[in-house]
């Protein structure tokens, strides 16, 4: 379900070139969650940024449901993003001026796969009945992260990509929020790809790979 | 289209969650476009009623046959000419008094009238019968039976003499004017047979194929005009009304500038979440376009509504600037275009695009990864400081160039635009420079802090400053000029009416029978007969006036300069002293020699003095006035001034009065004919004063809401002060001098550039524009209070954030801690 072949980027500042990814490979398998780890500057957002097509490779190929990622365009990544993945972020990037109920349908509604009665079941496992009129701004961290996971989720995404979603939570939120991301990625039946730099968590999920001096061992 | 509802209802919830920044937002669009569109109606009004009255009087619009000289001719050469074919209808015209008013009667013949005079369908083709046949109908503007005070239907007497046919109401008629059969115009003229004018139809022939002469008479064609008199005349007056209109317009387009590039700024986070939900950049630039335009679109639309209440109020002032200036008469009420509704739309778009066009572009080039900076906008800002400083200094050099090497009104215009412009782009870095060198003099932290900050704070002010800059910089030039004006009005007055008493009797009978009372009266000093006559010299209408070899105009008439026996030589019959605005215009000085076509030949004249005659349009000639008399002996002699002791002043005007039933615009003592000047004087620049205050009312709204916007991205700075121990009242009070420091420093920079403004206005526009200039004067007071509207503008736009910062709360300066923003 997701392919990555001998993927490279690197950065270039004045004084030098740096190597992120040196010929990264990796698969993940349809319901499968694999947990990326690695210190800090391992090039584990970049891959998640790649593979997601925020930015784009030097070298190799990302295949996401056999959509050559590195191949397409602005407007089929933004596709594909759209419509076959869900990202989380560690910020929780949601969209200020919209309410809870608004920031989890919008990217359904963006991509015309929006589903109330999946939605309805997401917003009671994320136990948000009763933050659904409030803006993010009134919530706590843990309860704007539920909010990003619901609105990545709510498109029956293929893959979903979690980059440090629990960097911002103390260590029982995270716990927690871990577990929600892992039943519901079994529940959906979807991919995840999550980069941790928690062993702890790191353990919770099926397989674990690390990233170290731009390969993964 | 579904997916772009989505992103557009994503972005338009920002707003609705920021009120204050769409309200900013608006009313920038809103000013704008209300102040561009207000000076555009009041253009456009005058425009159609220029035109009206140049399709009514058969004038520049119409091709016309006339005599050289001016003169009426024989009706015999319309009959000739109608005989072979040519499409001419015939026109009579004299200036006459209608119970004590001048109005102009023309005389037509409705029937061979050319179509496309616009008036013609309303003069005759309705009712023809009744226009024609006996007693038939005098047909007058509204305004102008107001004006005379009469009713429709009243049958009043030219010249106090002939009755005129019933009064008819016909509100598409330019106002000024009578219209009636030219039958009814030959009887009450006492011109039988005789005509002003022929004016010719369309048709396919030329002024070649005329025949050399109709019915003994030698005609020369005049052909039709793109552009009326007045249009040419009023160019100027509406040139500096647009002027004023884009300034206006450029201060709201700030507003407009500063709110969409905070906007843009807080939406950063937003705009890559979108783009990181699979938005894609393509999408997301057009619909962000989309919603500007809308924005634009309502902004514009209640613009326009507030333009038109603007011009409503505006033109009894413009009318009346106008009327006094020009002697162009306008309508009361007014009436506007379709496309005048178009353009205001279209400039309100347009002109949120280019004030967005900076934060578009960086938002097309939002780089998808970045961290967010939440004052990236800023950041941006700083890097462009050094390049705003050398496109000022592009911009000065260009103002100089301009200077040195154009020599037209548009010119003029271009400089002023250069220079204010070189001054608003180089106001940030001026202020930078002012902000750096106060910190370095700092001591201890919390000045060091102050100074850093205000630094910090600029780039978000500095457009708001440059609207100040601008607005204040045109209050101080304009305030100069008219001041400097009005103070030379006053003195030029007083040399220009030096009569005691003016007179202006009915006609030439009643004129004689005056001079004979008048000549009985031990208490008159002296009676100072005067005459006008018009020519024309070089196309143009130059007024030749004639003055009486009398000690009052010797001592008082305002000679700019002049041969030295200047007055011996007027006597003597063979000099002229010139007006500034014709010695400028034929390029003539002092010793300079012209020609004038009189009756009886050419009249050679020497130059043998300039003087000062503001407000007048025209060229004008002063000569003696029985030099005048000899030359043009048709010249009528209604006009005199009286020398009277000022305690017989109201008896003899009493007297005048009760003896020959003269009206108090045919007698008037000089302190009133004064007073009247100096009221049109004051209408004149009313409409002036009024477009100054809302400039400066807009930039202050421009200050007000850059102070607001930016208040809410302040608090990331201010709350670890706070934290580490210094009060909201007190952050509160720092703030406050910040923002009044900076404004104080462009307020005093705002006085010597307005006074280079002012320089430019006296001694570039004007003279371009009226033909004359005026002596530079600098008025201290006036400057001292400009600069202390422009603090308390400042203080009161401070206010309210400032306000708001002391009575925070303190759980939202918490915030700034505990959640990422």
């Amino acid at each position: 379900m997701l392919k990555v072949v001998n993927l490279s980027k690197s950065y270039r500042s004045t004084q030098e070139t740096v190597h992120v990814l040196r010929g990264v490979g990796l698969a993940v398998a349809r319901g499968e969650s694999v947990a990326l780890t690695g210190e800090s500057g391992s090039g584990k957002s970049t891959l998640l940024h790649l593979i997601a097509g925020l930015d784009e490779a030097d070298g190799g190929d990302v295949w996401v449901e056999n959509a050559r990622v590195t191949g397409l365009p602005d407007a089929g990544r933004a596709a594909l993003r759209r419509t076959r993945l869900g990202l989380i972020f560690q910020q929780f990037n949601l969209v200020p001026s919209l309410s809870v109920a608004d920031n989890l349908a919008f990217q359904a509604h963006l991509a015309g796969q929006y589903d109330p009665a999946w939605l309805t079941e997401l917003i009671a496992r994320l136990g948000l009945d009763a933050l659904l009129k409030r803006y993010p701004e009134q919530l706590s961290g843990g309860q704007q992260q539920r909010v990003a996971i619901g609105r990545a989720l709510a498109v029956k995404p293929a893959l979903l990509l979690a980059d440090e979603p629990t960097g911002n939570l103390d260590e029982a939120t995270a716990d927690e929020v871990v577990h929600l991301i892992r039943d519901l990625v079994a529940r959906s039946g979807c991919g995840l790809l999550m980069v941790t730099h928690s062993a702890r968590l790191a353990a919770m999920l099926d397989r674990r790979l690390h990233l170290s001096g731009g390969l993964l061992a | 289209m579904r997916r772009a509802a989505w992103v557009l209802a994503v972005l338009l919830s920002h707003w609705r969650r920021h009120p204050m920044q769409l309200a900013t937002l608006l009313v920038g669009l809103i000013a704008a476009t209300a102040l561009w569109s207000g000076v555009q109606a009041l253009n456009q009004q005058a425009r159609i009623s220029y035109d009206r009255a140049a399709a009514l009087f058969g004038g520049a619009r119409t091709a016309m046959l006339i005599d050289p000289a001016h003169a009426m001719f024989s009706q015999a050469a319309f009959v000739e000419l109608r005989r072979v074919g040519w499409p001419v209808s015939p026109v009579l015209e004299d200036r006459v008094q209608v119970n004590g008013r001048p109005v102009r009667l023309l005389g037509i013949e409705p029937v061979t009238m050319p179509a496309e005079t616009a008036s013609s369908s309303a003069i005759g083709r309705n009712d023809l019968h009744a226009f024609v046949a006996p007693p038939g109908r005098t047909l007058v503007a509204p305004e102008t039976l107001r004006d005379l005070g009469l009713a429709a239907g009243a049958t009043p007497r030219v010249n106090d003499g002939a009755e005129l046919p019933p009064l008819q109401s016909q509100p598409q008629l330019a106002p000024g004017a009578l219209i009636v059969d030219i039958g009814v115009a030959q009887r009450v003229l006492g011109e039988p047979g005789q005509i002003s004018r022929l004016l010719v139809g369309k048709t396919t022939r030329s002024a070649r194929d005329l025949p050399k002469q109709a019915a003994g008479t030698t005609l020369q064609w005049v052909a039709p005009d793109s552009e009326t008199d007045l249009a040419r005349l009023t160019d100027s007056f509406h040139l500096n009304l647009t002027a004023f209109g884009l300034l206006s317009f450029l201060v709201g387009l700030f507003i407009v500038n500063s709110a969409i590039g905070l906007a843009f700024e807080r939406r950063l986070p937003t705009l890559r979440t979108l783009r990181a939900c699979g938005v894609s950049a393509r999408l997301l630039n057009v619909v962000v376009v989309i919603e500007l335009v809308t924005l634009a679109l309502f902004g514009g639309l209640v613009g326009l509504i507030g333009g038109y209440f603007i011009a409503a109020a505006l033109l009894p002032d413009v009318a009346a600037s106008l009327r006094g200036l020009y002697g162009a008469q306008l309508p009361g009420a007014l009436s506007l275009q379709p496309q005048w509704w178009l353009a205001g739309i279209a400039m309100s778009v347009l002109g949120a695009l280019a004030a967005a066009a900076a934060s578009l572009v960086r938002m097309a080039r939002l780089p998808l990864l970045a961290a967010a900076q939440p004052y990236a906008w800023q950041q941006a800002q700083r890097r462009w400081l050094w390049r705003q400083g050398v496109l000022a200094l592009a911009m000065l050099i260009a103002a100089i160039g301009i200077l040195m090497l154009g020599d037209s009104l548009l010119a003029g215009f271009a400089v002023l635009a250069a220079l204010l412009l070189a001054a608003a782009l180089a106001l940030p870095v001026l202020l930078d420079g002012v902000l750096r060198l106060g910190g370095k003099g700092a001591r201890s932290a919390l000045p060091a802090w102050f100074w850093a900050d205000s630094r910090q704070q600029l780039p978000g002010l500095s457009l708001a400053l440059m609207a100040l800059l601008l607005a204040l910089a045109v209050n101080v030039g304009v305030g100069t000029m008219v001041q400097s004006f009005s103070a030379t009005f006053v003195r030029w007055l007083d040399g220009r009416l030096a009569a005691d008493i003016y007179v202006s009797a009915a006609n030439e009978t009643q004129a004689a029978e005056i001079r004979r009372w008048l000549a009985a009266r031990v208490d008159v000093a002296a009676v100072l007969p005067g005459a006008r006559t018009e020519v024309q010299i070089k196309g143009a209408p130059v007024e030749i006036m004639g003055l009486a070899d009398h000690a009052t105009y010797r001592e008082s008439w305002p000679l700019l300069r002049s041969v030295a026996n200047g007055w011996d030589r007027l006597h003597a019959g063979d000099a002229a002293f010139i007006s500034e605005q014709l010695s400028r215009r034929l390029h003539l000085d002092v010793g300079d020699r012209l020609r004038i076509a009189a009756p009886g030949g050419d009249w050679p004249l020497v130059v043998a003095g300039i003087y000062a005659d503001y407000g007048n349009p025209k060229g004008q000639l002063a000569v003696n006035i029985d030099a005048l008399l000899r030359h043009f002996p048709d010249t009528p002699q209604t006009r005199f001034g009286l020398r009277v002791a000022p305690e017989h002043i109201v008896g003899m005007i009493a007297a005048m009065r009760a003896a020959f039933h003269l009206d108090a615009r045919q007698l008037a003592d000089q302190a009133t004919v004064k007073a009247e000047s100096k009221r049109i004087f004051n209408r004149t620049f009313a409409v002036t004063a009024a477009l100054n205050t809302f400039t400066l009312g807009v930039a202050g709204i421009a200050l007000l809401t850059s102070l607001l916007t930016l208040s809410g991205s302040r608090l990331p700075q201010l709350a670890p002060l706070w934290a580490i121990g210094i009060t909201r009242e007190r952050l509160a009070v720092i703030e406050l001098l910040k923002t009044m420091a900076v404004a104080l420093v462009t307020a005093l920079l705002a006085l010597p550039l307005g006074l280079l403004v002012a320089w430019c206005l006296i001694a570039v526009v004007n003279v371009k524009a009226f033909g004359w200039r005026l002596p530079f004067q600098v008025f201290p007071m006036q400057l001292l209070e400009l600069l202390a509207v422009a603090m308390v503008a400042a203080l009161l736009a401070t206010l309210l954030p400032i306000l708001k910062l002391a009575r925070m709360q303190p759980a939202t300066l918490i915030k700034i801690f505990v959640n990422e923003r």
